[in-house]
């Protein structure tokens, strides 16, 4: 299988309150398609880590490359255009933007990409959200929807744009079991049936025992893979 | 950049905040009429003042002015003369000049061929004395080609009582300014006697009244036709002691003038400004004001936006956030929260545009004060275009300012920082 995300000696300081490391010469590489879990206690940086693979987060030193790109040292307009296209995010609290219904929700990153009509946007999204089995409520206004349904329609919304890798803050931090259920069978599918690559970081012991590959770490540097 | 996406979100905040939203508009909208208001408010009294003032001088006056002779020779400090050996004729009078414009006909037949040129208005003035009984009167007696005056002048516009045409209806007829006729207690139909400086008496009958709305013209003016004046101070009939000239462009009058003073050495010109050098110095200070106060008013609703705006986007900070993790770029944001504080702005503005009209339509019905000093009905207002453009520009340029620094602001949030808490 192809590599497509390859981390190499990253370190990470947080400089406040004073300068601490918190990644030490972290390198792995994840292959398309697998479904990696990280895992780890609080504060060992495994958060830290997954917002560095997202490109979001550009204050380290060490190499990352995705799709065989190097993104060191990339303007941050490039990023977020790369982002658009190539990743797609879920994170903890669902963070969808209210004044919004789940379909538009669904549909801005893909308006922002610009690759397909508003029409054919559209219909990719009620196709994303039947897949999260959402697609009854695509006309309600996202803030009206319950926490596991915000969370399905947030991971609709990471899908829009057929990323390449799929990265999870959490996903199913803030809920319950049933949700939660729910939410990794969709992760599990997307890897086995798309192909997309998952990565995620999680406290859910079930959640990471499914996965494919796990990596837990610990004062900032990978103790077993 | 996908400039319908930016609008539409920012459309979508717009409409979900409708009470923030209207709060902001309305700042710009009061800024914007009260603009509107003042402007036309201002430029309608500086116009008022302007046309009071015009109605009565022309633009260019020309005129023999009372001279003291020049200088003689031996009072000149070279000449070394000792003062002894001389007759010295110390303060000297000036010579019994007439302040006649001489050959006045050919110079006004001349001057009405120049291009630029309206009309050229004959006129004869002098001082004279108003018999009421026993008691003199002073004031003064224009003699004026009754059908140029009404032309150039609108003289006809500011009778009371009477027609201007009345004095070309028979010999010794004279019309009087409101103060003059009160203060010689005279009334339409009346007759009224004048002694001329040289002592010539004449009873002239009073065909009309009229005000300029200027007390020191209506309590001292009289007109009477060109032939009549000449007959109460014994000249001849090509005695003109000025030349009233109307130009097509007013503000072309000192470089008319100038070009003037070339051909007509031998008298003595004044343009209109002058003559109403204070009206002018007026209508700057009141320039000045309307531009400062407007400036204040659109400053302040600026920062009515700039403080919406931000807290806006302190309160859409996540919303931020998640847009630039889902691959929005820092312009797409700076475009989403501009477009907002624009749609506000172009809204308010036009809005403020409605409001103004109506504000200054209701005060330019509105009746002024009564009062004998001023010839007007209600206040003055302009109604200009080009005020209500500026108006909608101010209105697009001051959002455009006050929105642009918070939506910068908002393009810089690092969306991991927002994310992770």
């Amino acid at each position: 299988m192809d590599t497509i995300l390859k981390a190499s000696n990253i370190v990470k300081y947080f400089n406040e309150p004073e300068p601490f490391k918190v990644l030490d010469e972290v390198s792995f590489e994840v292959k398309k398609g697998e479904f990696l879990s990280i895992v780890g206690k609080s504060g060992c940086g495994k958060s830290t880590l997954l917002y560095i693979l997202s490109t979001m987060d550009t204050d380290f030193t060490g190499t990352l490359e995705i799709k065989d790109k190097k993104l060191n040292g990339w303007k941050q307009n490039d990023l977020a255009k790369f982002r658009n296209e190539n990743l797609g995010f879920v994170f903890q609290f669902h963070f969808l933007l209210p004044e919004f219904t789940a379909l538009k929700n669904v549909m801005l990153p893909a308006l922002k990409l610009g690759k397909y009509s508003k029409e054919e946007v559209e219909s990719r999204a009620i196709e994303k959200l039947r897949m999260v089995g959402m697609d009854g409520f695509a006309k309600k206004l996202s803030n009206k929807l319950s926490g596991g349904q915000q969370q399905r329609v947030a991971i609709a919304r990471a899908l829009i744009n057929d990323p390449a890798i799929i990265m999870g803050d959490e996903p199913t931090g803030n809920l319950d079991k049933a949700n939660s259920v729910r939410v990794f069978e969709i992760f599990r599918q997307l890897s086995n049936e798309n192909k997309q690559t998952i990565i995620t970081v999680t406290h859910d012991t079930d959640f990471a025992r499914g996965s494919d590959e796990m990596i837990e770490m610990q004062d900032g540097k990978i103790i077993r893979a | 950049m996908n400039w319908r996406l930016a609008l539409s979100i920012a459309v979508t905040h717009l409409v979900t905040k409708k009470k923030q939203s209207l709060v902001a508009m309305m700042g710009v909208l009061f800024g914007i009429s009260m603009f509107i208001v003042m402007i036309s408010f201002m430029t309608g009294v500086n116009q008022f003042l302007e046309d009071m003032a015009m109605d009565n001088t022309p633009h260019i006056r020309i005129y023999n002015p009372v001279v003291v002779q020049p200088s003689t020779i031996i009072e000149k400090e070279e000449t070394k003369i000792e003062a002894a050996d001389w007759f010295v004729v110390r303060h000297q009078r000036p010579k019994n000049d007439l302040p006649k414009i001489k050959n006045a006909q050919y110079i006004s037949d001349e001057l009405e061929k120049l291009p630029g040129v309206v009309g050229v208005a004959p006129m004869l003035t002098s001082q004279v004395f108003f018999n009421n009984g026993p008691v003199q009167i002073p004031g003064n007696i224009s003699g004026i080609d009754v059908k140029k005056q009404q032309l150039l002048f609108n003289l006809d516009r500011k009778m009371d009582e009477g027609s201007l045409d009345d004095l070309l209806k028979g010999n010794d007829v004279i019309i009087m300014g409101r103060g003059l006729a009160n203060k010689v207690s005279v009334k339409v139909g009346d007759h009224v006697s004048v002694t001329t400086p040289e002592g010539y008496n004449l009873v002239l009958k009073v065909a009309g009244i009229f005000s300029y709305g200027i007390s020191t013209l209506d309590d001292t003016k009289s007109y009477a036709t060109l032939a009549t004046v000449q007959k109460i101070l014994q000249r001849d009939p090509s005695y003109v002691t000025d030349l009233n000239i109307k130009l097509v462009e007013m503000k072309s009058a000192k470089v008319f003038a100038d070009g003037l003073k070339k051909q007509l050495p031998e008298v003595y010109m004044e343009d209109w400004e002058q003559a109403n050098a204070s009206i002018l110095a007026g209508e700057k200070i009141r320039d000045v004001m309307t531009g400062v106060v407007s400036f204040t008013l659109l400053l302040v609703a600026g920062f009515g936006i700039y403080n919406i705006m931000n807290m806006n986007i302190i309160n859409k900070m996540k919303d931020i956030a998640i847009l630039k993790a889902t691959g929005f770029q820092g312009k797409d944001i700076t475009a989403i929260f501009l477009f907002q504080s624009l749609i506000i702005g172009i809204l308010g503005g036009i809005l403020g545009l409605g409001v103004g009209f109506l504000f200054s339509y209701l005060l330019s019905i509105t009746p002024f004060p009564e009062g004998t000093f001023f010839r007007i009905a209600t206040f003055p207002v302009n109604f200009l275009p080009e005020h209500y453009i500026m108006g909608v520009l101010f209105g697009f340029l001051t959002t455009l300012f006050a929105g642009y620094f918070p939506s910068r602001k908002a393009s810089r949030i690092d969306p991991v920082r927002i994310i992770r808490g």
